[in-house]
């Protein structure tokens, strides 16, 4: 972490304002489950006791006001993209989407002939990760997780941008 | 002494809600606590199978059936191909008959584990949840052993199977029921005979099953009204009719036939059956090839044909219009989930608000079904 | 009972709504949507016929300038006999009488039959869509449909065939 490194006792760290919070931010974030279909089974799997979702840091929570992810698992109908818009604008920043599985991401099998569906998510909320599969394992929605982390953590939010 | 008549408060549950069991929505009206009406909006997962089905092969309808009710979806493709193959007059090999039984009941305990774990979790128990899951994952592992999949399998086809069964199926599978039998003494002592959990499902939402037979509500919430009806005894398909299995019905042991503890049992008590029924299929399981009978391309006769078949959540039925062509003409699922749903509004009213999520949760929908 | 027995019944009791039509299976019968209520009541009431389910409603387009149909399936748990009832309807003008007073479940699955298809069950008391929603335009399950260019400023995205060769 630099030259200032062990200058000081065991129990004294050195590090930069960003990669603390970086660190703060990633490593538990809640998710608010927005289990809309299939996938919504795997990702009840993946927070039940086999794969648990929990050692990563991750809760559910039902309310978008205490939540920090939001993980859209399944199809997003027409009747439904509405109420996602209004559910993520009601989430306080900073925020981010996963899209988890293959309905979520293009409209999955029904991409078709599916006159109610919304093909993909992304065209009402912004994605930050997505998860591909019909539905995905609880091991590749895991991964998604961590890739989400790493993302967050890559973030600066105190170096002031360059105009 | 007048009767002071407060004004009614409107509230909206729903479409996101942890405990509506997907996206449903519930308007209440409630009077401070208890509730004069409820009426159930649904819709938010219409994926239009209906009108993909008139556009792809018959072979290709099967990936959709399995995602309707994707907690089911062995049941769902069953019912399909039965309903395909009656009206071919396809007879499929005695090995394939006996897979479908095994596949179907072993979805059965698996659904029903959901169902009743995530029942737990509405009434506000969070440990059977854990446990029921841990179990459930041993029959995934199981069936992703034979087809690769965890949950939408594509597993059977019309006139066979996809894969046959792997090499030491029957050992995994006897090694699976035998340590699965005691756990359901232990699911009793949690959840079944706790008496905060009997507070809150005894004596709620009883339906009489006059009232239940009118709604068109099948499976296990019409046994749990004391109503003996089961497809695979009354109308058997497939090989049903060989093996020995009871059909548990409600008694009203800790309140009134026909509550919410009623309909918990019965599909408690399903599981046990299930198990007995896996039991005697693998041990008269015959050899035999599952691929000889898949016809190269199915063009059945001109006709319609409506059939249903027992799901984990009631009477499944398929309506198919055949024109002659590769391309169906019409395929309609008849959903047991979009009935009991309608009678949600009859059996609800008077309850507190409370007791309606009691009563939903054992009324085991799939919103997947309902809005197809 | 039989199907041919059901329908020589029906012939009796109500003459002259009973169609024959050489298309349809032996358990099918074809009605005249006139009588169609007073028809159900007896269906459901008669001590020995006795349909005290209504298994599934369904709607059918029988293609350009064809009728539109709906089909509904009876059985009788107490006899163990089933029977389908085949309504036509004007394409144009489709309206025949609501059961769902009758059956419960008719509510629901009238409802729906309504919203794919437009057919009108006239003495329901709440005919509205249920899958689809309130402001959708067309009727989606019939095969001249032709889905909306956008909803509420969300393109309804359309397969351009070129793209796809």
């Amino acid at each position: 972490m630099g030259v200032l490194e062990h200058k000081f006792q065991d129990n004294v760290v050195v590090a930069s304002m960003d990669k603390l919070i970086g660190w703060a931010r990633s490593t538990s974030p809640w998710f608010f489950q927005f289990g809309l279909a299939c996938c919504a089974i795997e990702m009840m799997a993946t927070a039940a006791s086999r794969h648990d979702l929990m050692r990563i840091g991750m809760i559910p929570r039902s309310s978008p006001r205490q939540a920090d992810v939001m993980i859209v698992a399944g199809t997003v109908t027409m009747k439904m993209g509405l109420r996602v818009k209004k559910l993520y604008e009601q989430m306080a920043d900073p925020k981010y989407v996963i899209s988890m599985g293959s309905c979520a991401t293009s409209g999955g099998p029904y991409w078709q002939h599916g006159y109610h569906v919304l093909k993909g998510v992304d065209i009402v909320v912004p994605v930050d990760v997505y998860v591909p599969g019909c539905p995905p394992r609880p091991e590749a929605l895991i991964e998604g997780l961590l890739k989400l982390q790493e993302k967050i953590q890559a973030e600066r939010p105190l170096t002031r941008k360059s105009v | 002494m007048g009767v002071v008549q407060g004004d009614q408060m409107v509230l909206n549950i729903g479409p996101q809600h942890p405990s509506t069991h997907g996206v449903l929505r519930l308007k209440v009206w409630t009077d401070g606590e208890i509730v004069s009406e409820i009426k159930p909006y649904i819709g938010y997962l219409h994926r239009c199978f209906e009108k993909h089905s008139e556009n792809v092969t018959y072979e290709q309808v099967i990936p959709f059936t399995d995602r309707c009710d994707y907690i089911a979806s062995m049941n769902n493709n069953f019912g399909y191909v039965v309903t395909m193959e009656e009206l071919m007059e396809i007879k499929v090999p005695e090995r394939v008959e006996y897979i479908r039984v095994i596949m179907a009941e072993l979805n059965r305990i698996a659904s029903h584990l959901l169902a009743l774990g995530v029942y737990g979790l509405d009434v506000g128990a969070f440990t059977p949840f854990l446990y029921m899951f841990r179990d459930r994952e041993r029959i995934l592992d199981i069936f992703e052993l034979t087809c690769g999949a965890r949950l939408l399998y594509n597993y059977m086809w019309v006139g066979g199977v996809s894969h046959d069964l792997p090499k030491d199926f029957e050992r995994i599978c006897i090694g699976f029921l035998d340590y699965f039998e005691p756990k359901i003494k232990e699911y009793n002592d949690l959840l079944t005979h706790n008496k905060i959990f009997l507070e809150r499902t005894a004596d709620v939402g009883v339906l009489p099953p006059d009232v239940a037979i009118n709604f068109g509500v099948s499976g296990p919430n019409l046994r749990g009204s004391g109503v003996n009806w089961d497809v695979r005894k009354d109308e058997p398909y497939s090989i049903y009719d060989r093996f020995e299995f009871e059909i548990p019905l409600g008694e009203g042991e800790f309140g009134t036939v026909g509550d919410s503890f009623d309909r918990y049992w019965v599909r408690m008590c399903e599981m046990k059956e299930s198990i007995k029924i896996i039991r005697q299929a693998i041990k008269d399981l015959p050899d035999g090839d599952v691929f000889q009978t898949i016809p190269k391309k199915i063009r059945p006769p001109k006709g319609s044909i409506y059939r249903r078949t027992e799901s984990p959540r009631g009477d499944l039925g398929y309506y198919i219009i055949s024109d002659g062509s590769p391309i169906p003409y019409r395929v309609k699922m008849r959903s047991p989930a979009f009935t009991a749903l309608s009678s949600l509004g009859e059996i609800a009213q008077g309850w507190m608000l409370s007791d309606v999520i009691a009563i939903l949760g054992s009324l085991d929908i799939v919103l997947g079904e309902i809005d197809r | 009972m039989t199907p041919t027995e059901i329908k020589e019944t029906l012939d009796r009791e109500f003459p002259g709504s009973v169609i024959d039509n050489e298309e349809l299976a032996e358990s099918q019968i074809e009605l005249k949507p006139d009588q169609w209520l007073e028809i159900a009541t007896y269906l459901k009431n008669d001590p020995g016929l006795n349909f005290d389910q209504l298994e599934c409603v369904t709607g059918i387009d029988t293609g350009e300038d064809g009728p539109l149909q709906s089909r509904y399936n009876f059985h009788s748990m107490e006899h163990r006999h089933k029977i389908e009832v085949v309504i036509s309807l004007d394409r144009n003008n489709p309206k025949v009488a609501s059961i769902e007073q009758v059956w419960r479940v008719g509510d629901w699955f009238e409802r729906e039959t309504y919203d794919m298809f437009g057919i009108i069950y006239e003495g329901h008391r709440d005919l509205r869509r249920i899958l689809c929603p309130e402001d959708w335009e067309g009727w989606p399950l019939r095969k001249d449909y032709e889905a909306q260019e956008t909803y509420h400023g969300i393109v309804v995205p359309k397969i351009k065939e070129e793209e796809w060769e």
